[in-house]
């Protein structure tokens, strides 16, 4: 490989990136495209729903929802009214070790958000009046995006069996029962203690430059005190897992069944050097696409399956997870589609990956990242979700030449190491064949 | 892991199938991006954004003539081509062409809308020949062979057996049945079970033949490309079709209003949808129901429906309104999902926002912050990656709408009054509508 095709292969040269830190803490990205006359600005907080007190699930998220409430001098309503003035969009995220709130507007406004963003890391007000509605929100949104999908439910299930002990057992949106007791005082607490500076990562990208953001910066983020250093983010970690596990779900919304199975690995966060590489590249083999070992089998060769495949989420602060996934077609059991895939990924152990699959995946892989540079506010999340979880940005710049670096004997060692048969998790959705399925009134 | 979101945006249910594209009018401001028209000698034309910033070149285009070209009986038929022109052509069978396609490092996808099969390619710019050859060979020499159109198929039918259940599909074709009747609209888009076992390959060639052809395609081209080049490469991919294609015209669809639909299951939550009528692209009250429907519900944080429904009395997750528009129907659709015991309440508060708005129109203060919203956020919504770009260059064309549309649309929302405003909500928001629940049924209400 060329330098030339090295350094088209990095998400974005080093020297373009820009990455310092407020005198209050607070981290702060830039990523300069100057395309279209657009900037998006992401502020990530390092919290989560990994980091919510026993009992309290869901805080996070509510916490979220409650970010647009209002401040003292901008009361609820207005941040969003002026985004649309202006012409922008907006929108929050939460995940299980952080939450991320990110505007898009052109160029001028850029200010502007950045003062929003800025009044509310502090001076959030909330009133029982706001609460409470909002909170019935939340309620509706589980029903909407949980309850009323088996699919989703069985997700739920299947991770709060996968990890023992790990919080990332616990639903993001939260259990139901606790949701319902969620109060202001439990939003302030959570509010005071995590959203603070020294605790928030400031992503912009686009049409703007290092300095102006630095400036901008300075005078908003910039003139906030200093929070209290927070311990490092220590959770509850898995015991030894030693046992394989089954979760099933029948309902009667159900036609076809699928399967899942699961497994607790390392991720980016966590891994021993190349480890997690070596997983990016395992899951692209195995189950990345159609070009991939379970759907040349099962799909396309064997015709047992209509759909399968295999994905592993590295970017996580503590360990993560790999799935593999499959749906059997026509007269094919669920059982076969499940055989089958073990059979891949005992080949995978057994005789490992050949040098050819090892560089399509690599290149594959690789690409995806270079288009994935056409998305300005796609790379924007990319540096806050790494940085967010434990990388450096510097880390984000050498992913793809780490990619290059993986060696097939550690494609095969990861998939011996963590694809363990004995102590893995498997998920069936299945139909329930009863009287009450289908069609019923209440 | 999954992450949960104030709203997510992209999730609303779509009444009229879900265009690829925006419901919205589709009208960029392309501020600082330069669109030029090229013409090859052949007469194949594409608008062109030169850009080199990223070693890359996305292509879109569009074949005019989508799943309302299905022949009766044979439903699901365009659908299941666009599924396997990547399955082997030319010379190459399946294995062959896609192994081909992945070695060229390019990624390529067809999807069939209601009124036209897209097309997509992006690919690194320095091996863009090899991917281009391989897009020529799709488009123009599919092979049909029996095995991936028996793979592709059985997919297809698995995926339509798996949804049998779901009370989502029940309430998308009941609703589809209700609103268009027989009208190709309210076909089910990858077809049935049994019209799909009626296709054979000849079926496929013929309305392949039908669809693919210089005369009724429209291209966008957005990367790191000059006219001179692709000019050569546009006739390479698509010199080899026939000039024109051969339609089955489609009828105009008048949506059926003031029915009630009641799709009953024990569920967690009750769907509603309301139809009122909506108003076609070329109507010169057309951008006055924009700014009508932005006001109403189609401004996502800050809409009357949103702040009755939701802010004041966290009714719902997400509500909407929106103008859907097709080539031959178009709808105003409110949608919504709520507790049971509440819809009714729902109902009725939507209903009254709806009288609202056709009795008293909007304020001053209203309509100058939507037409902002409009005008300002267009290139946010359209601008923001190459394929995003071509996407709506691509959807420019095929409405016809001319390559100074920018600087026209920004005018023709800067001219809507109040009055226009008061008079297309009482034109469109009078109407006695369609309502369709999904779930437990309401309490205290007659619907």
């Amino acid at each position: 490989m060329t330098s030339a095709m090295a350094a088209d292969e990095s998400p974005l040269r080093e020297a373009e990136v820009a990455n310092f830190m407020l005198g209050n803490g607070m981290e702060v990205v830039v990523i300069p495209d100057h395309r279209a006359p657009i900037v998006t600005q992401m502020i990530w907080y390092k919290v989560g729903n990994a980091d919510e007190p026993p009992g309290k699930s869901g805080i996070a998220h509510f916490l979220e929802h409650l970010m647009f409430k209002g401040t003292k001098k901008h009361p609820s309503g207005e941040f969003s009214a002026k985004i649309a003035e202006i012409g922008g969009e907006e929108n929050a995220f939460t995940g299980s070790d952080y939450t991320a709130y990110h505007q898009t507007v052109t160029p001028e406004s850029l200010k502007t958000i950045m003062e929003f963003e800025a009044d509310r890391m502090r001076h959030l007000v909330l009133t029982d009046a706001v609460i409470v509605p909002e909170r019935d929100v939340i309620l509706e949104e589980r029903r909407w995006r949980v309850e009323n999908s088996p699919e989703q439910l069985l997700e739920e299930e299947m991770q709060a069996t996968l990890y023992q002990n790990h919080p990332y057992r616990i639903p993001t949106i939260g259990w139901m029962h606790e949701m319902e007791q969620l109060n202001r005082e439990d939003a302030l607490k959570f509010y005071d203690r995590y959203y603070a500076p020294n605790n928030a990562i400031l992503v912009v990208a686009g049409d703007v430059d290092a300095g102006r953001v630095r400036r901008l910066a300075d005078e908003t983020f910039g003139t906030l005190p200093r929070g209290p250093d927070l311990p490092a983010r220590v959770r509850p970690q898995e015991p030894e897992q030693n046992t394989k596990r089954i979760v099933a779900l029948t309902d009667p919304r159900v036609t076809v069944p699928s399967f899942q199975k699961s497994w607790v690995t390392t991720s980016y966060g966590t891994a021993e050097q190349g480890e997690a590489e070596a997983l990016d590249i395992l899951s692209e083999i195995l189950g990345g696409g159609t070009r991939s070992r379970i759907y040349q089998e099962l799909v396309v060769k064997q015709a047992i399956a209509s759909s399968g495949g295999a994905y592993f989420n590295g970017r996580s602060l503590d360990p993560s997870s790999f799935t593999v996934f499959g749906s059997p077609r026509g007269e094919a059991k669920i059982e076969e589609v499940e055989d089958a895939i073990d059979a891949e990924i005992r080949k995978i152990i057994e005789f490992g990956i050949t040098d050819v699959e090892l560089e399509k995946a690599k290149n594959r892989f690789v690409r995806s990242i270079i288009f994935a540079r056409d998305s300005q506010s796609g790379m924007a999340g990319i540096y806050g979700a790494a940085l967010a979880t434990g990388d450096t940005a510097h880390d984000v710049e050498a992913w793809p030449l780490r990619i290059r670096a993986v060696k097939a004997a550690e494609v095969q060692a990861a998939a011996r190491k963590y694809l363990s048969p004995d102590r893995s998790v498997a998920g069936y959705l299945l139909p329930r064949e009863s009287a009450t399925s289908g069609d019923k009134s209440r | 892991m999954i992450s949960f979101s104030r709203l997510r945006i992209g999730a609303k249910p779509s009444l009229v199938v879900a265009c690829i594209l925006l419901g919205l009018a589709a009208c960029p401001a392309l501020a600082g991006m330069a669109i030029e028209e090229v013409e090859t000698s052949s007469g194949i034309k594409a608008w062109l954004v030169q850009d080199y910033s990223l070693p890359i070149v996305t292509t879109r285009f569009a074949f005019r003539g989508g799943r309302t070209q299905d022949p009766s009986g044979k439903e699901g038929i365009v659908n299941l081509i666009t599924e396997l022109l990547d399955e082997g052509a030319g010379n190459l069978d399946s294995d062959a062409f896609q192994e081909r396609l992945d070695d060229a490092g390019a990624e390529m996808l067809f999807e069939a809308g209601p009124d036209a099969v897209y097309g997509y390619m992006r690919v690194l710019a320095a091996r863009k020949d090899e991917a281009f050859q391989l897009l020529r060979l799709a488009i123009e020499q599919p092979r049909f062979d029996q095995q991936p159109v028996d793979r592709l198929r059985a997919q297809i039918v698995s995926s339509i057996l798996a949804r049998a259940k779901d009370p989502e599909t029940a309430a998308q074709f009941a609703w589809m049945r209700a609103i268009y009747g027989d009208h190709p609209y309210s076909r089910r888009e990858e077809g049935t079970v049994q019209t799909l076992a009626a296709v054979t390959t000849s079926d496929l060639k013929a309305v392949h033949e039908r669809i693919f052809a210089r005369g009724n395609l429209t291209i966008a081209v957005v990367g790191a490309i000059d006219p001179g080049t692709l000019k050569r490469d546009l006739d390479r991919i698509f010199g080899g079709l026939p000039a024109g294609p051969s339609l089955t015209p489609v009828v105009d669809a008048v949506p059926k209003l003031g029915r009630a639909i009641r799709v009953a299951y024990d569920l967690p939550q009750t769907q509603l949808s309301l139809a009122y009528p909506g108003i076609p692209r070329k109507d010169p009250q057309f951008f006055a129901a924009n700014l009508m429907n932005q006001i109403l519900g189609g401004g996502a944080f800050t809409s009357r429906l949103w702040n009755e429904v939701r802010e004041k009395r966290g009714l719902a997750y997400g509500i909407y309104s929106t103008l859907e528009n097709i080539d031959h129907a178009s709808a105003l659709v409110i949608g919504t999902g709520t507790r049971p015991d509440r819809a009714a309440e729902t109902l009725s508060l939507i209903r009254a926002e709806v009288r609202r708005m056709s009795e008293e129109g909007v304020s001053e203060d209203e309509l100058t912050a939507a037409k902002k919203k409009l005008i300002g956020g267009y290139a946010i919504e359209n601008l923001n990656s190459s394929s995003a770009v071509a996407q709506t260059l691509v959807q420019i064309q095929l409405e016809d709408r001319g390559i100074d549309y920018v600087e026209r649309r920004k005018q023709l929302i800067q001219a809507v009054t109040v009055e226009d405003v008061r008079a297309v909500a009482k034109r469109l928001l009078s109407a006695d509508p369609t309502v369709m629940t999904v779930g437990p049924s309401l309490k205290g209400t007659n619907r």
